[in-house]
């Protein structure tokens, strides 16, 4: 019971950047140029929820709490892609209107076009893949596609740093939570090696 | 984002006169002292008469047009001194100290001066000057400039024949300037054109717009503005300018070489290296529309550049 109200809270937060966007955008306050403003926010909204995807099972482990991946880790990663589709949706229909020839040209001519668009493409099949059926289905293979995730984060970031014209702070911060959250993964493989040769020398 | 803030220069939306009635110049005239509240904030209120500002003689280089509405001229903007982020010059406006400003004319020329804003435009007419203002960024706008013409300056300092270029400065006040508390660029910001792109008829010093004398946020009390140049070359809140003989070295040029050339002409064939230049987005318009070669200004300045391979010198 417990568990559904937490979830039920957890969808109302992740949809309101989404509601809030199309509230400023309907009530004519997101700028002179609103659909480059909504572009960029909701690009904003993809990498934040990478990155809080990314931070659950790290967060589990130090709260000993290890209910909360299966839990939670599932949504905010279907958000993360959900936000990146309506991102991608922006830049082919407000950009280019769906003008497919120049999407095509754009795509491999501007490394951080593609970069993006390779991060949403990457992010696909782990949407696809995300049901229960699918994890008992496809076993030990699922923990392996799901680790696409680390390179589409990559790619995201990319994306930010290869469009910014001087002001790298954003990106920046962005860039050091990553940084934190791949360094703590490093550390928790190097300790559970360390732990299991310890347990082997003293056996 | 909520929050609406008001500050010292948010004009009131009662005294924003609607862009039908500025084209309509009699009506503007019985509505125009609205105009004076804004003048008296600024330096210039001394030299300008308020009237002259809503009487101007049209200029023959003027866009008919659709005008981009004041209030996306004046909260849509670049203007790193004032903040990165595209409303932030709107912001921020009233951290730009414009009062008793004075800019120096220096160099290869026969008039060196430091001159008071008012004198330094007051050898010349102001006019109303129309023009299209394509950002580097894919965006443009149309705005209604007051402004003099820079070949005025020009001609009054006086070039030694050796002086080619010339460079512009502008404000530099890192304790009061929120951008330049970071150097995201090499502050102050530098800007400089050919002397004869300096001095094509196009090139104003702009002290207003809309009739009205020139918000912070847009590069008051003075600004260059070079329509068929990308919109960063068109540098605010000037300072100095410089005749020179070799190229002067600008902002966003020395910042990032390969993206930014000198001449950085409106081409619609020469793509930013990270995106297309072919079309633009008219602020306020859905569709994009197509970049014109120089902006739609190849008539005035296209010969300036005969010769030249515009893919190379960019």
């Amino acid at each position: 019971m417990r568990n559904i109200l937490i979830k039920t809270f957890l969808h109302i937060a992740c949809w309101i950047p989404a509601v809030y966007l199309t509230w400023l955008f309907l009530t004519d306050q997101a700028g002179a140029n609103p659909f480059e403003f909504v572009t960029r926010e909701t690009g904003h909204w993809v990498l934040r929820f990478l990155l809080i995807t990314l931070t659950i099972s790290p967060l589990a482990r130090l709260i000993s709490y290890p209910s909360l991946v299966t839990s939670y880790r599932r949504l905010f990663g279907l958000y993360a892609y959900t936000y990146g589709v309506i991102h991608l949706l922006t830049y082919l229909w407000l950009d280019q209107f769906f003008d497919w020839g120049e999407i095509l040209k754009d795509t491999f001519k501007r490394p951080f076009i593609f970069a993006g668009s390779f991060a949403i493409v990457l992010l696909t099949p782990l949407a696809l893949t995300s049901t229960r059926y699918a994890v008992i289905k496809l076993g030990p293979l699922w923990r392996k596609i799901h680790r696409l995730v680390y390179v589409a984060v990559v790619a995201g970031i990319l994306h930010y740093w290869w469009q910014v014209r001087a002001d790298y702070l954003e990106v920046a911060i962005y860039t050091a939570v990553l940084v934190l959250l791949f360094a703590w993964r490093l550390y928790y493989i190097y300790a559970r090696a360390a732990r299991a040769k310890a347990r082997a020398q003293s056996s | 984002m909520l929050i609406k803030r008001t500050s010292a220069n948010d004009i009131k939306p009662s005294e924003i006169t609607p862009e039908g009635i500025y084209l309509n110049r009699r009506k503007f005239m019985l509505g125009g002292l609205g105009a004076a509240t804004g003048l008296a904030a600024n330096g210039l209120s001394a030299a300008v008469k308020v009237a002259d500002w809503s009487k101007l003689p049209d200029s023959e280089f003027n866009t008919s047009e659709d005008l981009t509405p004041y209030k996306s001229v004046t909260t849509y903007n670049n203007f790193y001194e004032l903040g990165y982020g595209k409303e932030d010059p709107h912001e921020n406006a009233d951290k730009l100290q414009t009062a008793n400003w004075k800019i120096k004319v220096d160099g290869l020329c026969e008039k060196p001066a430091t001159y008071q804003l008012e004198d330094f435009i007051s050898g010349s007419k102001l006019e109303d000057r129309i023009y299209r203002l394509r950002c580097v960024e894919a965006w443009s706008m149309v705005i209604p400039w007051v402004g003099i013409p820079v070949a005025d300056i020009i001609a009054k300092s006086k070039p030694l024949a050796k002086a080619k270029y010339v460079a512009f400065q502008t404000i530099h006040d890192p304790k009061n300037l929120p951008g330049q508390k970071r150097n995201v660029l090499d502050w102050p910001y530098r800007e400089g054109l050919r002397i004869d792109e300096a001095a094509n008829p196009l090139t104003i010093f702009a002290v207003g717009l809309y009739g009205k004398v020139m918000p912070n946020q847009n590069g008051a009390p003075i600004r260059l503005v070079v329509p068929w140049k990308y919109g960063f070359k068109s540098a605010k809140s000037i300072v100095a300018m410089s005749f020179v003989e070799k190229e002067p070295p600008t902002a966003w040029n020395t910042q990032t070489p390969h993206e930014y050339g000198f001449y950085s002409n409106v081409n619609p064939t020469v793509s930013h290296p990270r995106w297309s230049q072919a079309r633009e987005r008219r602020i306020g318009e859905f569709r994009k529309r197509k970049t014109l070669m120089f902006n739609g200004y190849s008539e005035q300045v296209a010969h300036m550049y005969e010769g030249m391979d515009l893919a190379k010198y960019f």
